[in-house]
């Protein structure tokens, strides 16, 4: 039976011309089809059906042989008290990016996207990013301050939030810096290196206006401050009003107590903008009237305009979209149906509608969107692709309910030129070559 | 606007239908107490740009230098331009011309290195940050004399004071002017509000769009592999499997972590000792790693001359840098530790 670069023993293969050989398909496509290749193309579509034949009937012997799982007691309940991912899940975890910082305490390690489905990301694959390192804080010795401009300054423990009235509420989290390596040229090499410092999660706490209105904040102020207790003490200038809207002062990670890497016992939620507001291990609150220019926002998280100003307190997270699959780094098996899936999100609302162009952005059409789509949370997007091994662009593009697009590379670039490090909200390219392999390119 | 707060109201209207809405508000606003002022004056330490909240107190340029070559030099460098650990603080690229306009003119140059004295606007963040976060390892342990000090230190070095200086609540808003970027923000952009309006909006084109779709970036080959073999980064089964980038003598069949090449690691003990800042395990970061100074001293019995080396620190074994000496460890935890390097293991 003529071979194909691309065939699989076990994998059936419905279009006929897989099974030429590349030889003959070169041949055919170069010279038209005569009298002795067209005996030739008979003979080969002759042997596929043999083939196809043989396929079918051949036994699988994971069918006929009993598995081993299937003629043994299993384990105990309760053998894992906490439960793990299977054993065959072993590649899906966290990573850092080597070189991209100097030391592990403040540093990142990116969520595998490209491994993940629907748009709750597990706690345990939650990106991390942390000033001065992780610590674990026992609930019984924090407490949460509300100071500053108010009438009456108080001081919670985390038994009186886990008291109050609690709301629940999906909400992304995504870095400021998510995709800042990627404004200048490709720099890496998978999803997981540039879109993986974005999450989403259900949150559950306590509002933060409830807490604001007992202490009896100034009606008049306009700043918020919000502290860690963290070495770094992480302080961060929290838009006020907009926070009364919908801040939560959280304890809760999609139905369990947030992990210590994500601020046990407390953060602050602040949906739509970027998570170095969401300010985890919160110890305090302080209600105010002007900005505070924190090291975080006078010297890091600036974003450097082409005209050598920084742009300070900027926090909204802007729409954007990305393909997590396929993606760069994975590799087509076959040609045929796939379903291209990714995620979009919008700091200042909800998703209205993702578009796929698979020839680099110059033509669009409308992806499915999965599930419930909730204001400044993840929406999962599908698409339908039949791949016939020419090569691709892959790009997604949202629009949010503002009637906000989300932009071409090119033109972010043209405005605010390629070293401002935060909010590249810019259109992805993956690019699918005729091998199969995927891999992370730009255009323009 | 207001839109809990307006909930939380309906809520107690609804309940002021029964005789409970009265116990309910008065037991929900019974949690949480009243601050007290040592309290307050405890964690309500932030310095504003307008030095609210800044304490009493003075420091010299002179009294800064010897601060930074005992606790800070380790990491920044003795001059505050060590780019080894962090972005370097100082280092040049400031002008006499900046500190008169305000604006820093080689943050337009692609070719220099943003530094923290190039960027920061507002004096007040600096030593707010020394103050709540530093040194690295043993953060808010600084008095507040020895943060004007070293604020006053990194001053001289950025040629903003001169070396007999000395910096005080007094006269920091003098400082304040000279600060070489101090016009250097703007706050006039999209992104504070999530009514903003934005500065760059995509094309809403569907078909045959006027795009140049030439690819002109990706990765060369021999960057593909830099991030690990993306073959083990994927689920190894189902329609997406990983690319092979490893040379074929580092594939493995299964994923392995790196070998753990010291029998027993004190990973708590080393990290809550601030030892972790400067060494790793098995590569050298700031300081070699754990795994080359064990390579070093094996079969020499040289566990108190280790301990020696760890309370006193050094300079000159494993290159230039300096090793601050570790003087706040508690002896048993020094012997510990110094055991455990020349003998891989945590008991005798």
């Amino acid at each position: 039976m003529p071979t194909h670069a691309s065939h699989q023993e076990g994998r059936l293969r419905p279009a006929p011309e897989s099974f030429l050989s590349d030889e003959l398909i070169s041949e055919v496509s170069q010279k038209g089809v005569d009298t002795q290749r067209r005996q030739l193309l008979r003979g080969a579509f002759a042997g596929a059906l043999a083939g196809v034949s043989g396929l079918v009937i051949a036994d699988d012997p994971n069918i006929i042989e009993v598995p081993e799982w299937s003629r043994s007691l299993g384990k105990a309940v309760a053998t894992n008290p906490y439960g793990h991912p299977s054993i065959f899940e072993a590649n899906n975890i966290r990573r850092q990016s080597p070189g991209l910082t100097q030391t592990d305490q403040a540093s990142v390690a990116f969520t595998p996207l490209q491994n993940l489905f629907g748009c709750i990301t597990p706690s345990g694959l939650h990106f991390e990013r942390h000033h001065q390192g992780w610590v674990d804080i026992d609930p019984r010795r924090h407490r949460l301050m509300v100071n500053g401009l108010v009438k009456e300054p108080l001081v919670f423990t985390v038994e009186d939030l886990l008291r109050m009235p609690s709301v629940s509420r999906m909400h992304f989290l995504e870095c400021g810096a998510n995709t800042a390596l990627e404004w200048g040229n490709s720099a890496v090499p998978t999803v997981q290196y540039t879109h993986g410092m974005l999450s989403g999660s259900e949150w559950t706490g306590v509002p933060l206006s409830l807490l604001l209105e007992r202490a009896g904040y100034d009606q008049n102020a306009n700043y918020l401050l919000a502290e860690g207790a963290d070495g770094s003490g992480m302080t961060r200038t929290i838009n006020l009003a907009e926070a009364l809207e919908d801040a939560i002062v959280a304890y809760g990670q999609n139905g369990e107590m947030l992990r210590p890497e994500q601020g046990y016992p407390l953060r602050l939620v602040v949906p739509g903008v970027q998570g170095v507001s969401w300010v985890k291990w919160l110890r305090r609150l302080e209600v105010g009237n002007k900005p505070y220019a924190t090291k975080d926002e006078a010297s890091h998280y600036v974003d450097l305009m082409p005209n050598g100003q920084l742009r300070q307190y900027t926090a909204i997270q802007e729409a954007k979209s990305v393909i997590t699959a396929p993606s760069a780094g994975q590799k087509l098996l076959s040609q045929g149906y796939y379903c291209i899936t990714g995620l979009a999100w919008s700091g200042r609302g909800s998703v209205r509608k993702v578009e796929v162009s698979v020839d680099g952005g110059r033509n669009w059409q409308e992806a499915r969107l999965e599930g419930q789509v909730s204001t400044k949370m993840l929406t999962r997007f599908n698409f339908d692709w039949v791949w016939r091994g020419e090569p691709a662009l892959l790009q997604s593009r949202v629009h949010d309910d503002t009637g906000y697009i989300q932009p071409q590379r090119a033109a972010l670039v043209a405005q605010r030129g390629t070293r401002s490090i935060y909010h590249n909200n810019a259109i992805q390219t993956w690019r699918v070559s005729p091998s199969g392999e995927v891999d992370n390119v730009q255009v323009g | 606007m207001f839109r809990w707060a307006r909930s939380w109201m309906i809520g107690l209207i609804f309940l002021g239908s029964n005789a409970f809405a009265g116990d309910y508000l008065l037991a929900l606003n019974a949690l949480g107490r009243t601050a007290t002022t040592a309290e307050l004056s405890a964690w309500d330490i932030d310095v504003r740009p307008d030095f609210t909240g800044l304490p009493v107190g003075a420091g010299s340029v002179e009294q800064g230098e010897v601060l930074w070559l005992d606790q800070c030099a380790s990491c920044h460098g003795d001059f505050g331009d060590s780019n080894e650990v962090f972005s370097p603080i100082v280092l040049g690229n400031i002008t006499e011309n900046d500190i008169q306009t305000g604006r820093v003119a080689a943050l337009t140059d692609p070719a220099v290195v943003r530094t923290t004295f190039m960027k920061v606007a507002t004096l007040s963040t600096v030593w707010d940050y020394i103050n709540r976060a530093m040194p690295w390892t043993a953060p808010k342990s600084l008095a507040v004399d020895e943060v004007y000090a070293l604020v006053a230190y990194l001053l001289n070095l950025a040629y903003i004071v001169d070396e007999d200086f000395v910096l005080s609540d007094k006269n920091i808003r003098d400082v304040q002017a000279l600060m070489p970027n101090r016009n250097g923000m703007t706050e006039d952009h999209g992104l504070w509000s999530v009514n903003g309006v934005p500065d760059v909006v995509g094309s809403a084109c569907t078909t045959n769009c006027a795009v140049n779709t030439t690819v002109t970036s990706s990765l060369p080959d021999y960057a593909m592999n830099a991030h690990g073999n993306l073959r083990d980064q994927m689920r190894d089964y189902g329609p997406f499997p990983g690319v092979q980038t490893a040379p074929a003598a580092q594939r493995s069949e299964s994923q392995s972590t790196p070998s753990d090449t010291l029998d027993q690691r004190p990973d708590d003990l080393l990290s809550v000792s601030g030892c972790t800042a400067c060494h790793q395990m098995n590569k050298a970061l700031v300081g070699p790693g754990f795994s080359a100074i064990r390579d070093r001293y094996a079969g020499q019995d040289a566990a108190i001359y280790l301990a020696n080396k760890i309370k006193q620190g050094g300079q000159g074994v494993w290159g230039s840098m300096p090793m601050p000496a570790m003087t706040k460890l508690d002896d048993t935890v020094v012997e510990t530790l110094a055991l455990w390097l020349a003998s891989g293991q945590l008991n005798k």
